[in-house]
Protein backbone atom coordinates (compact mmCIF):
# COMPACT_ATOMS: atom_id res chain seq x y z
CA UNK A 1 0.00 0.00 0.00
CA UNK A 2 0.89 3.82 -0.59
CA UNK A 3 -0.31 6.06 1.43
CA UNK A 4 -0.09 10.32 0.87
CA UNK A 5 -0.24 12.75 3.55
CA UNK A 6 -0.66 16.30 3.29
CA UNK A 7 1.75 16.95 0.18
CA UNK A 8 2.65 20.43 -1.25
CA UNK A 9 4.42 20.67 -4.19
CA UNK A 10 5.09 24.41 -6.15
CA UNK A 11 6.68 25.74 -9.01
CA UNK A 12 8.61 29.05 -8.29
CA UNK A 13 5.40 31.02 -7.26
CA UNK A 14 2.63 28.55 -8.33
CA UNK A 15 1.13 25.83 -6.03
CA UNK A 16 1.08 22.64 -8.46
CA UNK A 17 0.28 20.30 -5.46
CA UNK A 18 -1.77 21.45 -2.56
CA UNK A 19 -2.67 18.76 0.72
CA UNK A 20 -3.05 15.82 -1.66
CA UNK A 21 -3.72 12.82 1.16
CA UNK A 22 -5.22 9.57 0.13
CA UNK A 23 -4.42 5.74 0.11
CA UNK A 24 -3.32 2.99 -2.97
CA UNK A 25 -4.13 -0.42 -2.13
CA UNK A 26 -2.65 -3.56 -2.99
CA UNK A 27 -4.06 -5.96 -5.97
CA UNK A 28 -6.02 -2.95 -7.10
CA UNK A 29 -6.02 -0.87 -10.18
CA UNK A 30 -5.66 2.77 -8.70
CA UNK A 31 -6.24 5.59 -11.04
CA UNK A 32 -5.30 9.72 -10.49
CA UNK A 33 -7.54 11.13 -13.29
CA UNK A 34 -7.65 15.11 -14.17
CA UNK A 35 -7.63 17.45 -16.69
CA UNK A 36 -4.28 18.31 -18.25
CA UNK A 37 -2.17 20.54 -15.90
CA UNK A 38 -4.43 19.27 -12.98
CA UNK A 39 -1.09 18.34 -11.38
CA UNK A 40 -1.78 14.66 -11.54
CA UNK A 41 1.73 13.74 -13.47
CA UNK A 42 3.64 16.45 -10.87
CA UNK A 43 1.72 14.17 -8.20
CA UNK A 44 3.04 10.84 -9.78
CA UNK A 45 6.29 12.36 -10.32
CA UNK A 46 6.90 13.55 -6.46
CA UNK A 47 4.93 9.12 -5.33
CA UNK A 48 8.50 8.24 -7.46
CA UNK A 49 10.68 10.85 -6.85
CA UNK A 50 11.30 12.34 -9.48
CA UNK A 51 10.37 15.71 -7.85
CA UNK A 52 10.40 16.42 -4.14
CA UNK A 53 7.54 17.55 -2.37
CA UNK A 54 7.96 20.50 -0.38
CA UNK A 55 5.79 19.27 2.42
CA UNK A 56 4.24 15.61 3.37
CA UNK A 57 4.77 12.22 3.44
CA UNK A 58 4.67 9.40 1.32
CA UNK A 59 4.23 6.00 2.79
CA UNK A 60 5.49 2.76 1.16
CA UNK A 61 3.75 -0.25 3.30
CA UNK A 62 4.93 2.10 6.19
CA UNK A 63 8.52 3.10 4.94
CA UNK A 64 8.65 7.25 5.17
CA UNK A 65 9.94 7.36 1.15
CA UNK A 66 10.67 11.26 1.75
CA UNK A 67 12.96 10.73 5.04
CA UNK A 68 15.02 7.80 3.56
CA UNK A 69 18.56 7.90 2.67
CA UNK A 70 19.76 7.86 -0.82
CA UNK A 71 20.67 4.43 -0.59
CA UNK A 72 17.79 3.42 0.64
CA UNK A 73 15.50 5.19 -1.51
CA UNK A 74 17.73 3.37 -4.09
CA UNK A 75 16.82 -0.02 -2.65
CA UNK A 76 12.66 1.22 -2.69
CA UNK A 77 13.27 2.38 -6.16
CA UNK A 78 14.02 -1.30 -7.45
CA UNK A 79 10.71 -2.49 -5.89
CA UNK A 80 8.79 -0.15 -8.52
CA UNK A 81 8.48 -0.46 -12.21
CA UNK A 82 7.28 2.36 -14.12
CA UNK A 83 5.58 2.60 -17.74
CA UNK A 84 5.93 6.09 -19.36
CA UNK A 85 3.65 7.80 -21.19
CA UNK A 86 6.48 7.40 -24.37
CA UNK A 87 7.01 3.99 -23.71
CA UNK A 88 10.60 5.30 -22.86
CA UNK A 89 12.56 2.14 -24.12
CA UNK A 90 16.16 2.25 -24.69
CA UNK A 91 16.51 2.44 -28.61
CA UNK A 92 19.69 1.55 -28.45
CA UNK A 93 18.41 -2.09 -27.09
CA UNK A 94 16.19 -4.37 -29.31
CA UNK A 95 13.24 -5.51 -27.37
CA UNK A 96 14.49 -8.49 -25.61
CA UNK A 97 17.60 -6.43 -24.43
CA UNK A 98 15.15 -4.01 -23.23
CA UNK A 99 13.90 -6.72 -20.60
CA UNK A 100 16.57 -8.13 -19.96
CA UNK A 101 18.45 -4.64 -18.62
CA UNK A 102 17.04 -4.46 -15.22
CA UNK A 103 17.99 -8.41 -14.48
CA UNK A 104 21.55 -7.48 -15.82
CA UNK A 105 21.45 -4.62 -13.79
CA UNK A 106 20.20 -5.85 -10.47
CA UNK A 107 19.65 -9.94 -10.71
CA UNK A 108 22.26 -12.31 -9.66
CA UNK A 109 20.33 -15.05 -11.41
CA UNK A 110 22.31 -17.03 -14.60
CA UNK A 111 22.54 -15.34 -17.89
CA UNK A 112 20.28 -18.23 -18.92
CA UNK A 113 17.98 -17.49 -15.89
CA UNK A 114 17.47 -14.04 -16.96
CA UNK A 115 16.92 -14.58 -20.14
CA UNK A 116 14.43 -17.19 -19.66
CA UNK A 117 12.46 -14.53 -17.08
CA UNK A 118 12.74 -11.84 -19.58
CA UNK A 119 11.11 -14.08 -22.12
CA UNK A 120 8.43 -14.94 -19.66
CA UNK A 121 7.62 -11.60 -19.47
CA UNK A 122 7.77 -11.12 -23.24
CA UNK A 123 5.25 -13.36 -23.43
CA UNK A 124 3.23 -12.58 -20.62
CA UNK A 125 2.51 -9.37 -23.41
CA UNK A 126 2.03 -11.51 -26.12
CA UNK A 127 5.21 -10.30 -27.62
CA UNK A 128 7.92 -13.36 -28.25
CA UNK A 129 8.03 -12.32 -32.11
CA UNK A 130 9.43 -9.09 -31.46
CA UNK A 131 12.14 -10.08 -29.35
CA UNK A 132 14.91 -8.87 -31.90
CA UNK A 133 13.27 -6.24 -33.06
CA UNK A 134 14.00 -2.35 -32.17
CA UNK A 135 11.60 -0.17 -30.17
CA UNK A 136 11.39 1.88 -33.35
CA UNK A 137 10.33 -1.23 -35.50
CA UNK A 138 7.50 -1.36 -33.67
CA UNK A 139 4.31 0.17 -33.32
CA UNK A 140 3.24 2.36 -30.20
CA UNK A 141 0.92 -0.16 -28.75
CA UNK A 142 3.87 -3.03 -28.85
CA UNK A 143 5.95 -0.36 -27.48
CA UNK A 144 3.69 -0.09 -24.36
CA UNK A 145 3.44 -3.80 -23.96
CA UNK A 146 7.07 -4.02 -24.20
CA UNK A 147 7.21 -1.05 -21.27
CA UNK A 148 4.96 -3.40 -19.45
CA UNK A 149 7.31 -5.99 -19.98
CA UNK A 150 10.39 -4.43 -18.58
CA UNK A 151 8.54 -2.88 -15.76
CA UNK A 152 7.23 -6.68 -14.45
CA UNK A 153 10.85 -8.55 -15.33
CA UNK A 154 12.20 -7.69 -11.72
CA UNK A 155 8.40 -8.27 -10.21
CA UNK A 156 7.95 -5.04 -8.60
CA UNK A 157 5.44 -4.14 -5.72
CA UNK A 158 4.67 -0.98 -7.00
CA UNK A 159 3.81 -0.48 -10.59
CA UNK A 160 3.32 3.10 -12.22
CA UNK A 161 1.91 4.01 -15.05
CA UNK A 162 1.79 7.78 -16.76
CA UNK A 163 -0.94 8.14 -19.56
CA UNK A 164 -0.38 4.42 -20.88
CA UNK A 165 -3.01 4.83 -23.29
CA UNK A 166 -1.63 8.01 -24.64
CA UNK A 167 -1.57 8.10 -28.44
CA UNK A 168 -3.34 4.65 -28.51
CA UNK A 169 -6.66 3.66 -30.37
CA UNK A 170 -9.33 2.60 -28.51
CA UNK A 171 -9.15 -1.12 -29.18
CA UNK A 172 -5.31 -1.01 -28.40
CA UNK A 173 -6.12 1.10 -25.15
CA UNK A 174 -8.37 -1.73 -23.74
CA UNK A 175 -5.46 -4.61 -24.42
CA UNK A 176 -3.39 -2.35 -22.28
CA UNK A 177 -5.63 -1.47 -20.16
CA UNK A 178 -6.63 -5.13 -19.16
CA UNK A 179 -2.88 -6.30 -19.11
CA UNK A 180 -2.18 -3.76 -16.30
CA UNK A 181 -5.28 -5.39 -14.50
CA UNK A 182 -4.66 -8.89 -15.36
CA UNK A 183 -0.85 -8.17 -13.81
CA UNK A 184 -1.75 -6.20 -10.84
CA UNK A 185 -4.14 -8.90 -9.94
CA UNK A 186 -1.67 -11.29 -10.32
CA UNK A 187 1.28 -10.03 -8.61
CA UNK A 188 -0.90 -8.45 -6.01
CA UNK A 189 1.35 -4.86 -6.38
CA UNK A 190 0.21 -1.54 -5.93
CA UNK A 191 -0.81 0.19 -9.18
CA UNK A 192 -1.08 3.71 -9.59
CA UNK A 193 -2.59 4.69 -12.73
CA UNK A 194 -2.37 8.28 -14.24
CA UNK A 195 -4.54 8.90 -17.39
CA UNK A 196 -7.62 11.18 -18.65
CA UNK A 197 -8.95 8.18 -20.51
CA UNK A 198 -12.55 7.68 -19.75
CA UNK A 199 -12.73 3.77 -21.08
CA UNK A 200 -10.14 3.60 -18.59
CA UNK A 201 -11.69 5.04 -15.96
CA UNK A 202 -14.46 3.34 -16.85
CA UNK A 203 -13.24 -0.20 -17.49
CA UNK A 204 -10.25 -0.74 -14.69
CA UNK A 205 -11.25 2.30 -12.00
CA UNK A 206 -11.10 -0.32 -8.69
CA UNK A 207 -9.93 2.78 -7.28
CA UNK A 208 -10.13 6.88 -8.89
CA UNK A 209 -8.88 9.77 -7.43
CA UNK A 210 -9.82 12.90 -9.27
CA UNK A 211 -7.49 15.99 -9.05
CA UNK A 212 -8.53 19.44 -10.00
CA UNK A 213 -6.48 22.37 -9.74
CA UNK A 214 -3.91 20.53 -7.67
CA UNK A 215 -6.38 19.16 -5.02
CA UNK A 216 -8.45 16.01 -4.78
CA UNK A 217 -11.65 17.03 -5.73
CA UNK A 218 -13.33 13.27 -4.87
CA UNK A 219 -12.43 9.74 -4.59
CA UNK A 220 -14.31 6.53 -5.79
CA UNK A 221 -14.62 4.07 -7.68
CA UNK A 222 -16.12 3.48 -10.98
CA UNK A 223 -19.52 2.31 -10.18
CA UNK A 224 -19.78 5.28 -8.00
CA UNK A 225 -19.07 7.64 -10.74
CA UNK A 226 -22.21 8.00 -12.08
CA UNK A 227 -23.65 8.78 -9.44
CA UNK A 228 -21.35 11.56 -8.15
CA UNK A 229 -22.79 14.87 -7.33
CA UNK A 230 -19.46 16.50 -7.69
CA UNK A 231 -19.75 18.96 -10.30
CA UNK A 232 -16.22 19.92 -11.12
CA UNK A 233 -16.07 15.70 -11.22
CA UNK A 234 -18.65 15.76 -13.76
CA UNK A 235 -17.85 18.59 -15.86
CA UNK A 236 -14.69 16.55 -16.44
CA UNK A 237 -16.43 13.23 -17.32
CA UNK A 238 -19.26 14.26 -18.87
CA UNK A 239 -17.40 16.59 -20.79
CA UNK A 240 -18.08 14.28 -24.23
CA UNK A 241 -21.50 13.70 -25.86
CA UNK A 242 -21.12 10.20 -25.28
CA UNK A 243 -20.38 9.93 -21.92
CA UNK A 244 -23.40 11.98 -21.38
CA UNK A 245 -25.61 9.61 -23.28
CA UNK A 246 -24.51 6.92 -21.58
CA UNK A 247 -24.96 8.00 -18.18
CA UNK A 248 -28.57 8.82 -18.96
CA UNK A 249 -28.79 5.23 -20.24
CA UNK A 250 -27.33 4.08 -16.74
CA UNK A 251 -29.42 6.75 -14.74
CA UNK A 252 -32.94 5.26 -16.89
CA UNK A 253 -31.81 1.61 -16.56
CA UNK A 254 -31.33 2.22 -12.70
CA UNK A 255 -34.36 3.84 -12.43
CA UNK B 1 25.64 36.49 -15.81
CA UNK B 2 28.59 35.94 -13.54
CA UNK B 3 25.80 34.07 -11.27
CA UNK B 4 24.70 31.89 -14.21
CA UNK B 5 28.07 31.42 -15.15
CA UNK B 6 28.78 29.92 -11.24
CA UNK B 7 25.69 28.36 -10.79
CA UNK B 8 26.31 26.21 -14.71
CA UNK B 9 29.91 25.09 -13.07
CA UNK B 10 28.40 24.31 -10.12
CA UNK B 11 25.70 22.39 -12.23
CA UNK B 12 28.58 20.37 -13.95
CA UNK B 13 30.94 19.38 -10.61
CA UNK B 14 27.58 17.99 -8.95
CA UNK B 15 26.76 15.96 -12.06
CA UNK B 16 30.81 14.77 -12.35
CA UNK B 17 30.58 13.82 -8.68
CA UNK B 18 28.00 11.65 -9.67
CA UNK B 19 29.64 10.55 -12.98
CA UNK B 20 32.89 9.80 -10.86
CA UNK B 21 31.14 7.48 -8.71
CA UNK B 22 31.67 3.64 -8.88
CA UNK B 23 29.41 1.93 -11.33
CA UNK B 24 26.71 -0.26 -10.32
CA UNK B 25 27.97 -3.37 -12.25
CA UNK B 26 31.38 -2.77 -13.95
CA UNK B 27 30.07 -5.85 -16.68
CA UNK B 28 27.39 -3.60 -17.90
CA UNK B 29 29.57 -0.58 -17.60
CA UNK B 30 33.01 -2.54 -19.29
CA UNK B 31 29.93 -3.45 -22.11
CA UNK B 32 29.03 0.14 -22.40
CA UNK B 33 32.41 1.35 -22.65
CA UNK B 34 33.27 -0.70 -25.89
CA UNK B 35 30.20 -0.02 -27.34
CA UNK B 36 31.38 3.68 -26.60
CA UNK B 37 35.17 3.27 -28.16
CA UNK B 38 33.67 1.63 -31.00
CA UNK B 39 30.72 4.61 -31.48
CA UNK B 40 32.93 7.49 -30.72
CA UNK B 41 36.83 5.94 -31.39
CA UNK B 42 36.63 3.97 -34.30
CA UNK B 43 33.82 5.58 -36.15
CA UNK B 44 35.68 8.76 -36.07
CA UNK B 45 39.12 7.64 -37.54
CA UNK B 46 38.00 7.94 -41.16
CA UNK B 47 37.47 11.49 -40.93
CA UNK B 48 40.90 11.83 -38.58
CA UNK B 49 42.38 10.31 -41.16
CA UNK B 50 41.23 11.65 -44.38
CA UNK B 51 41.11 15.64 -42.59
CA UNK B 52 45.26 14.94 -41.30
CA UNK B 53 46.20 13.42 -44.64
CA UNK B 54 45.08 16.83 -46.76
CA UNK B 55 45.66 19.09 -44.10
CA UNK B 56 49.32 17.79 -43.50
CA UNK B 57 49.89 17.95 -47.32
CA UNK B 58 48.34 21.55 -47.59
CA UNK B 59 50.72 22.81 -44.88
CA UNK B 60 53.61 21.12 -46.30
CA UNK B 61 52.96 23.09 -49.71
CA UNK B 62 52.28 26.50 -47.94
CA UNK B 63 55.21 26.39 -46.39
CA UNK B 64 57.54 25.46 -49.01
CA UNK B 65 55.80 27.96 -51.22
CA UNK B 66 55.97 30.81 -48.54
CA UNK B 67 59.14 30.65 -46.88
CA UNK B 68 61.30 29.51 -49.97
CA UNK B 69 64.29 31.54 -49.67
CA UNK B 70 67.95 31.07 -51.10
CA UNK B 71 68.85 31.56 -47.04
CA UNK B 72 66.15 29.00 -45.33
CA UNK B 73 67.76 25.16 -45.36
CA UNK B 74 66.20 23.16 -47.85
CA UNK B 75 64.80 20.50 -44.89
CA UNK B 76 62.59 23.92 -43.20
CA UNK B 77 60.01 22.61 -45.14
CA UNK B 78 59.84 18.52 -43.47
CA UNK B 79 61.20 20.35 -39.86
CA UNK B 80 57.79 22.91 -39.72
CA UNK B 81 55.28 20.68 -41.06
CA UNK B 82 56.46 17.99 -38.35
CA UNK B 83 56.28 20.47 -35.75
CA UNK B 84 52.83 21.87 -36.82
CA UNK B 85 51.47 18.41 -36.86
CA UNK B 86 53.06 17.30 -33.21
CA UNK B 87 52.69 20.04 -31.31
CA UNK B 88 49.69 21.63 -32.82
CA UNK B 89 47.29 20.00 -35.35
CA UNK B 90 46.93 16.55 -34.37
CA UNK B 91 46.65 17.48 -30.91
CA UNK B 92 45.10 20.82 -30.52
CA UNK B 93 42.88 21.37 -33.93
CA UNK B 94 42.10 17.72 -34.41
CA UNK B 95 40.12 17.97 -30.82
CA UNK B 96 38.30 20.60 -32.34
CA UNK B 97 37.19 19.10 -34.91
CA UNK B 98 35.69 16.40 -32.69
CA UNK B 99 34.48 18.68 -30.48
CA UNK B 100 32.09 18.98 -33.47
CA UNK B 101 31.40 15.41 -34.51
CA UNK B 102 31.77 13.38 -30.81
CA UNK B 103 30.45 16.85 -28.88
CA UNK B 104 27.24 17.15 -30.53
CA UNK B 105 26.90 13.36 -31.54
CA UNK B 106 26.92 13.07 -27.10
CA UNK B 107 24.59 15.97 -26.89
CA UNK B 108 21.89 14.70 -28.66
CA UNK B 109 22.22 11.36 -27.56
CA UNK B 110 21.53 12.36 -24.19
CA UNK B 111 19.50 14.76 -24.76
CA UNK B 112 17.17 12.65 -26.55
CA UNK B 113 17.59 10.21 -23.97
CA UNK B 114 16.47 12.94 -21.70
CA UNK B 115 13.04 14.32 -23.54
CA UNK B 116 11.79 10.67 -24.45
CA UNK B 117 12.05 10.29 -21.03
CA UNK B 118 14.64 7.22 -20.95
CA UNK B 119 16.68 8.70 -18.34
CA UNK B 120 14.04 8.91 -15.66
CA UNK B 121 13.20 4.89 -16.49
CA UNK B 122 16.84 4.60 -15.37
CA UNK B 123 16.44 6.69 -12.11
CA UNK B 124 13.62 5.09 -11.81
CA UNK B 125 14.77 1.79 -11.62
CA UNK B 126 17.30 2.73 -9.12
CA UNK B 127 20.29 3.18 -11.64
CA UNK B 128 22.86 6.38 -11.32
CA UNK B 129 21.89 7.27 -14.53
CA UNK B 130 24.40 9.60 -15.09
CA UNK B 131 27.68 7.57 -13.99
CA UNK B 132 25.94 4.29 -16.09
CA UNK B 133 25.38 6.76 -19.07
CA UNK B 134 28.34 9.36 -19.17
CA UNK B 135 31.06 8.00 -17.16
CA UNK B 136 31.22 4.72 -20.22
CA UNK B 137 31.38 7.87 -23.02
CA UNK B 138 34.25 9.51 -20.97
CA UNK B 139 36.52 6.43 -20.47
CA UNK B 140 35.75 5.78 -24.19
CA UNK B 141 37.09 8.81 -25.02
CA UNK B 142 39.94 9.85 -22.94
CA UNK B 143 41.82 6.38 -24.38
CA UNK B 144 40.79 6.68 -27.86
CA UNK B 145 41.42 10.41 -28.34
CA UNK B 146 45.49 9.25 -27.95
CA UNK B 147 44.94 6.48 -30.61
CA UNK B 148 43.44 9.16 -32.92
CA UNK B 149 45.82 12.06 -32.22
CA UNK B 150 48.57 9.42 -32.97
CA UNK B 151 46.59 8.51 -36.68
CA UNK B 152 46.66 11.99 -37.36
CA UNK B 153 50.16 12.25 -37.02
CA UNK B 154 50.81 9.66 -39.55
CA UNK B 155 48.38 10.71 -41.76
CA UNK B 156 49.20 14.20 -42.05
CA UNK B 157 53.36 13.27 -42.59
CA UNK B 158 51.56 10.64 -44.89
CA UNK B 159 49.69 13.74 -46.56
CA UNK B 160 53.30 15.41 -46.98
CA UNK B 161 54.96 12.53 -48.49
CA UNK B 162 52.17 12.67 -51.22
CA UNK B 163 53.21 16.01 -52.10
CA UNK B 164 56.47 14.93 -53.58
CA UNK B 165 54.87 12.72 -56.02
CA UNK B 166 52.47 15.55 -56.83
CA UNK B 167 54.55 17.93 -58.18
CA UNK B 168 57.99 19.87 -58.26
CA UNK B 169 57.34 21.08 -54.72
CA UNK B 170 59.77 19.07 -52.87
CA UNK B 171 61.57 15.93 -53.22
CA UNK B 172 61.28 13.17 -50.88
CA UNK B 173 65.05 13.51 -49.38
CA UNK B 174 64.75 17.21 -48.22
CA UNK B 175 61.29 16.26 -46.79
CA UNK B 176 62.89 12.92 -44.65
CA UNK B 177 65.62 15.15 -43.75
CA UNK B 178 63.56 17.46 -41.96
CA UNK B 179 61.31 15.20 -40.51
CA UNK B 180 64.04 13.35 -39.01
CA UNK B 181 65.93 17.18 -38.10
CA UNK B 182 66.38 17.36 -34.41
CA UNK B 183 63.40 15.18 -33.54
CA UNK B 184 62.47 16.17 -30.33
CA UNK B 185 60.09 12.79 -28.47
CA UNK B 186 58.89 14.57 -25.25
CA UNK B 187 56.73 16.61 -28.53
CA UNK B 188 54.95 13.42 -29.40
CA UNK B 189 53.71 13.30 -25.54
CA UNK B 190 53.06 16.27 -25.26
CA UNK B 191 50.36 16.07 -27.86
CA UNK B 192 49.26 13.07 -26.32
CA UNK B 193 48.77 14.67 -22.68
CA UNK B 194 46.98 17.57 -24.04
CA UNK B 195 44.40 15.17 -25.99
CA UNK B 196 44.08 13.53 -22.93
CA UNK B 197 42.57 17.07 -21.24
CA UNK B 198 40.56 17.43 -24.71
CA UNK B 199 38.89 14.33 -24.77
CA UNK B 200 37.74 15.11 -21.02
CA UNK B 201 36.77 18.34 -21.81
CA UNK B 202 34.90 16.87 -25.07
CA UNK B 203 32.65 14.41 -23.46
CA UNK B 204 32.02 15.71 -20.04
CA UNK B 205 30.91 19.27 -21.30
CA UNK B 206 29.27 17.42 -24.08
CA UNK B 207 27.31 14.96 -21.67
CA UNK B 208 26.26 18.04 -19.41
CA UNK B 209 24.58 19.99 -21.76
CA UNK B 210 23.18 16.79 -23.29
CA UNK B 211 22.15 15.32 -19.98
CA UNK B 212 20.59 18.19 -18.91
CA UNK B 213 18.67 19.32 -21.27
CA UNK B 214 14.88 20.30 -20.23
CA UNK B 215 11.83 20.63 -22.77
CA UNK B 216 11.94 19.23 -26.68
CA UNK B 217 13.74 19.18 -29.67
CA UNK B 218 14.66 22.89 -30.08
CA UNK B 219 16.37 22.63 -26.68
CA UNK B 220 18.14 19.32 -27.80
CA UNK B 221 19.69 21.05 -30.93
CA UNK B 222 20.29 23.95 -28.66
CA UNK B 223 22.23 21.99 -26.25
CA UNK B 224 24.31 20.19 -29.03
CA UNK B 225 25.23 23.67 -30.01
CA UNK B 226 26.35 24.76 -26.99
CA UNK B 227 27.88 21.62 -25.78
CA UNK B 228 30.10 22.17 -29.50
CA UNK B 229 30.46 26.24 -28.71
CA UNK B 230 31.43 25.46 -24.99
CA UNK B 231 33.78 22.67 -25.71
CA UNK B 232 35.65 24.19 -28.22
CA UNK B 233 36.23 27.50 -26.41
CA UNK B 234 37.38 25.18 -23.39
CA UNK B 235 39.85 23.45 -25.36
CA UNK B 236 41.54 27.06 -26.98
CA UNK B 237 42.14 28.23 -23.15
CA UNK B 238 43.42 24.64 -21.61
CA UNK B 239 45.46 24.71 -24.91
CA UNK B 240 47.23 27.84 -23.65
CA UNK B 241 47.90 27.05 -20.17
CA UNK B 242 48.88 23.42 -21.14
CA UNK B 243 51.21 24.38 -23.89
CA UNK B 244 52.93 26.68 -21.53
CA UNK B 245 52.76 24.14 -18.79
CA UNK B 246 54.29 21.46 -20.94
CA UNK B 247 56.80 23.05 -23.03
CA UNK B 248 58.43 24.84 -19.77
Amino acid sequence: MIELKSIYKSFEDKDVLKDISTQFQDGITNLIIGQSGSGKTVLMKCIVGLLVPEKGEILYDNRNFLAMNKKNKILLRREMGMIFQSAALFDSMTVLENIMFPLDMFSKDTLRDRIKRAKFCLDRVNLMDAQNKYPDEISGGMQKRVAIARAIALQPKYLFCDEPNSGLDPKTSLVIDELIHDITTEYNMTTIINTHDMNSVMGIGDSIIFICDGMKEWQGNKDEIFTATDKRLNDFIFASDLFRKVKDVETHHAE
Amino acid sequence: MIFKALNTLGQYLILMGRVLSKPERLRVTMKQYLKEMSQLGVNSIGIVLLISFFIGAVICIQIKLNIQSPWMPRFATGYTTREIMLLEFSSSIMCLILAGKVGSNIASELGTMRVTQQIDALEIMGINSANFLILPKILALVTMIPILVTFSIFAGIIGAYATTFSGSVINAEDLTFGFQYSFTEWFVWCGIIKSLFFAFIISSVSAFFGYTVNGGSIEVGKASTNAVVCSSILILFSDIFLTQLLTK
